[in-house]
């Protein structure tokens, strides 16, 4: 009997991951390529009702583990049981979102079932001779790498906005069972002892489907209010060039670049940033590039699919009053 | 023969880039314009170890290599060449002559403190009316009873002036015997007597600081004679010897950062459809620019590794060093403005300001003609150079 | 506490382009360099023991014949001595079997603590380390941004996607730098010129006696599509932007 693709579902707070829901519906296509069915592991405290949701979006089965201590994510305890549970269920493909928790979680059960890992990929396709092939980008993203793993599971973090979310089907119903946590005591030596998440009505950058971004032309901390007014018009979160948050402007959990975030949204607007290789590699991914500088020679032109040649302290404001009459 | 660099000396080149790119870099245009000295950057300077390189260690010094000076004032000037006058104005000319001339006494007072960057040094030997023509000093040291000696003049165009706590200066003891009738002395900032006169208002190197300094019955306590009575020439011409490779330093460096500016600037300028590095024209422009400042560099790294090697006099291979790298500086800073066009003429991009920066390595430490009086002198006497 | 341990990977500098050639990634005229987030690690381990909270910061370092270029700059920052795995005999590794031999060079030290930058910028796969700590079995956190400890807790606090986390954990424990952790400093010349005597052994891979076979295989690296230069628009700015709202509404379909 096949035991298909697992797929880890993030969940904060009940909250699924909208990562884990664009694995789920591409895991569901490679899973009926190989005739094989989807599952989707559910680890956390209070999460058996996220079931019939994963089920909406194709998943043919769900492991539920509940346990007190699985409510805050660590990495010793959701290894401890993810490699149980992989060992017992034994699936061919196991995928998680490539986010902190994933690149956190991933390599440690990578190890512990002896297995390869395919890190922030941005592509798979079925593969006869080893299940999945994967690229992923290397020199972050100045390159791709063509990726096999020789062991099962196949075992691969995605990057966020690879994938499309399906349409949820809430008709569909998944076979739903239940596993002990059982956790090894030691696994259990870290202790979360508070989390705290930045308020923001802004989406997380490396979800975002829209990014607006401020480089060295941004002059100072108090202009990025500019790019945050924009952002909320049209959903967007906003980024930062390195010679931003170099320069004190804005936190570095904002920088876009290859020492900062790598981002994949739809849209990425690009103000007064002179295009750096470096920074290219943050957001070259991007379906649709747009660049606002004064200098027509700057290099972010060279990659942009739309440019306005302008001063973004004229063209962002007005660009804003566009949006508005459009959203 | 080996043309490699140490591991030493790449390790350094990166650590003073590094400095460079993220400490001189930001704000160097409003430096440039405001004529503000980068004071503030000297405490991180000294604690990399920047104001000691070639000095014993027994002073606080580094006591590494001249071709490590020599890389050190390079990378400062490929970023800023104001800063790296001001590194190589104290270790060149405010530190070296107390290292080479100074009694052990002098060496622990000022060269540690010289050395570990706790103070600044400055050289003062120019007058209005003694430039290349030092015979022509008119500053005068008399020796009162105590045997203490009282100063009275003023020098002009002295680098790191005002800033500086320690000035190596030279002055007329005796106007008959000319030359030979001039003495050194170490003077400290704060002497009664001692002030500063005029800053001067630069065509380039704008953020460095260049001041007069005026003398009025400034009492130099006898301690603080520098080598001998009458030897004050000497001990200038062998400073200026070796000060001769951290400028021959700082022009290479500009022509470097020139010369990066413009290459990068010609694959991304697109006129007629294509990157103007495209065209011939543009291609020998960038030839002629490489090949020069790679012949300036083998000099002046020469000349540096023959400083380290005390075996033969530095001052022919300074000279030539300083000459052909001051003249690369100007005629690669010139070649960039070319390769940039209008733009390379607004104050928008930095070549325009290496150029202006590159002109006074031509003239300060010995004009390109005296160098080639230094030059013509040795193949004279000792015939042609192999 | 004792020693402290940092792994570091020497890497491209991240200016350099990258050319691929004979089916590798070309290392020609390319300029090498400490991992930056390496760096992270580094000083984060020099001010611990700057502190008085270590004795000694060693630096180990898997790589091939030039790595030791990155542990002395390490060494140059102010770590004690430095332990470099040569796998130039090895040809390629993975990061399963990487990992191996850094748990394996890790342990030839007494530790107490072991640091990491969070991702290497060159494969950009953020493993070894984390796997290295599996093969040590001492716990992990990955992406910290602060660093306490007392006895022997470690308190850390750690980037989550959208916030942070503060974390309890006993040491040893291996954690992961993210940039912003602390401001690595330059090696200084005085630290340059010391380097040179600090030791640096080198260990084979018949030293460590590591017996473990890839888990993946590149099949090859391909260059990304190069992205057309698109539109540009020039003119008066309200002009532009009201174009530019149209294009993206009605030709990229992207609001």
């Amino acid at each position: 009997m096949p035991n298909g693709i697992w797929v880890v579902i993030e969940q904060v707070k009940g909250e699924i991951r909208k990562v884990s829901l664009e694995l789920v519906s591409k895991g569901k296509e490679f899973a009926a390529a190989k005739g094989e069915p989807l599952t989707a592991v559910i680890l956390g405290k209070g999460i058996a009702g996220l079931a019939d949701t994963v089920a909406s979006y194709g998943a043919d089965k769900v492991i539920i583990v509940e346990d007190d201590k699985l409510e805050d994510y660590t990495t010793g305890a959701y290894t401890s049981v993810l490699n149980k549970v992989i060992k017992a269920g034994d699936p061919n493909a196991v995928l998680l979102g490539n986010t902190a928790i994933g690149k956190d979680l991933a390599p440690r059960l990578a190890q512990r079932l002896g297995v390869g890992l395919a890190s922030d990929v941005t592509g798979a396709e079925v593969d006869d001779a080893n299940y999945l092939k994967f690229s992923r980008p290397v020199y972050a993203g100045k390159a791709y790498a063509s990726v096999v793993l020789t062991d099962k599971p196949v075992l691969a973090t995605v990057r966020p906005n690879t994938y499309a979310v399906a349409e949820p089907d809430a008709s569909k119903k998944a076979e739903v069972s239940t596993e002990t946590a059982d956790i090894d005591a030691a696994d259990i030596k870290a202790i979360v002892k508070e989390v705290i998440i930045a308020a923001s009505s802004r989406p997380e950058l490396v979800e975002a489907n829209i990014i607006i971004s401020g480089g060295r032309a941004m002059k100072g901390p108090e202009n990025f209010k500019i790019l945050e007014d924009c952002a909320d018009v049209i959903g967007a979160a906003v980024g930062a060039s390195r010679a931003a948050v170099d320069s004190g402007w804005i936190e570095q959990k904002f920088q876009v670049g290859q020492t900062g975030k790598v981002v994949s949204p739809t849209l990425y607007i690009a103000c007064g940033i002179s295009g750096a290789i470096q920074h290219l590699a943050g957001m070259g991914t991007s379906k649709v590039i747009v660049a606002i500088n004064k200098d027509a020679d700057a290099n972010i032109f060279n990659v942009a699919d739309y440019g306005i040649v302008g001063d973004l302290f004229d063209v962002v404001p007005l660009l804003t009053e566009e949006f508005k009459k459009m959203v | 023969m080996n043309f490699n660099l140490t591991e030493d000396h790449n390790m350094i080149r990166d650590m003073v880039r590094s400095f460079a790119e993220t400490e001189l870099a930001p704000g160097i245009e409003e430096r440039d314009e405001e004529e503000h000295f980068g004071i503030e950057f000297w405490p991180k300077a000294a604690e990399l170890g920047l104001a000691g390189v070639t000095f014993p260690e027994e002073y606080n010094g580094i006591g590494a290599d001249y071709i490590s000076y020599a890389i050190t004032v390079e990378e400062l000037s490929r970023v800023d060449p104001s800063f790296g006058v001001t590194i190589s104005a104290h270790s060149s000319l405010g530190a070296n002559p107390i290292n080479m001339f100074g009694t052990p006494a002098q060496k622990e007072k000022y060269l540690s403190k010289l050395a570990s960057g706790e103070h600044m040094g400055a050289f003062g030997l120019t007058e209005s009316n003694a430039g290349t023509d030092a015979s022509g000093t008119k500053t005068t040291a008399v020796k009162n009873a105590d045997g203490d000696y009282v100063v009275n003049g003023s020098k002009v165009f002295i680098t790191n002036g005002y800033y500086a706590d320690t000035y190596v200066i030279t002055a007329q003891m005796d106007k008959e015997k000319g030359n030979k009738g001039i003495a050194a002395f170490i003077l400290e900032k704060g002497t009664p007597g001692f002030s500063f006169g005029k800053k001067e208002k630069k065509m380039g190197i704008r953020s460095s600081a260049t001041y007069e300094l005026v003398f009025e019955d400034v009492v130099i306590p006898k301690e603080n004679l520098l080598a001998e009575e009458g030897q004050g020439f000497k001990v200038a011409m062998q400073t200026l010897d070796y000060g001769r490779i951290g400028i021959a330093s700082q022009a290479l460096g500009i022509a470097q950062g020139a010369f990066e500016n413009a290459l990068k600037y010609s694959q991304e300028r697109i006129q007629f459809g294509q990157p103007i590095s495209n065209f011939q024209v543009t291609q020998f422009k960038l030839a002629d620019m490489a090949m020069k400042i790679d012949a300036a560099r083998l000099l002046v790294y020469r000349a540096a590794f023959v400083a380290s090697e005390h075996k033969v006099p530095v001052s022919y291979y300074a000279a030539a060093a300083k000459c052909i790298a001051s003249e690369v500086a100007n005629e690669v800073a010139r070649e960039a403005v070319q390769i940039y066009g209008g733009y390379g003429y607004t104050r928008e991009y930095p070549v325009e300001r290496f150029l202006r920066d590159a002109k006074i390595t031509e003239i300060y430490e010995g004009t390109s003609e005296v160098q080639r009086m230094v030059v013509s002198s040795k193949v004279l006497k000792d015939g042609p150079v192999l | 506490m004792g020693n402290i341990v940092v792994a570091i990977k020497q890497v491209f500098d991240t200016e350099a382009v990258i050319a691929i050639s004979g089916g590798k990634i070309s290392d020609q005229g390319v300029k090498l360099v400490v991992n930056p987030f390496d760096e992270f690690a580094i000083e984060e381990a020099l001010k611990i023991k700057e502190a008085g909270g270590a004795d000694e910061v060693t630096i180990v370092s898997v790589g091939g014949e030039k790595a030791p270029e990155a542990i002395r700059t390490a060494l140059a920052m102010g770590a004690d001595k430095g332990i470099h795995v040569d796998i130039s005999s090895l040809g390629v590794i993975d990061e399963f079997v990487a990992a191996e031999y850094l748990a394996k060079a890790i342990a030839t030290v007494p530790y107490d603590l072991v640091l990491a930058g969070r991702i290497a910028i060159d494969d950009g796969s953020s493993q070894v380390a984390v796997r290295a700590a599996e093969v040590l079995g001492i716990p992990s956190v990955s992406s910290i941004l602060k660093l306490d400890i007392a006895g022997s807790t470690a308190t850390v606090s750690r980037e989550i996607d959208g916030g942070t986390e503060t974390i309890e954990i006993p040491i040893p424990a291996l954690f992961t730098a993210q940039k912003g952790l602390n401001e690595p400093r330059l090696p200084s010349m005085m630290g340059i010129m010391k380097a040179k005597k600090k030791d640096l052994t080198v260990l084979t891979p018949a030293d460590l006696g590591v017996d473990a076979t890839a888990k993946s295989n590149v099949l090859e690296y391909s260059l990304p599509p190069a992205r057309a230069a698109g539109k540009k628009l020039t003119g008066e700015a309200a002009d532009t932007a009201a174009e530019l709202a149209k294009l993206l509404r009605e030709e990229a379909k992207v609001i």
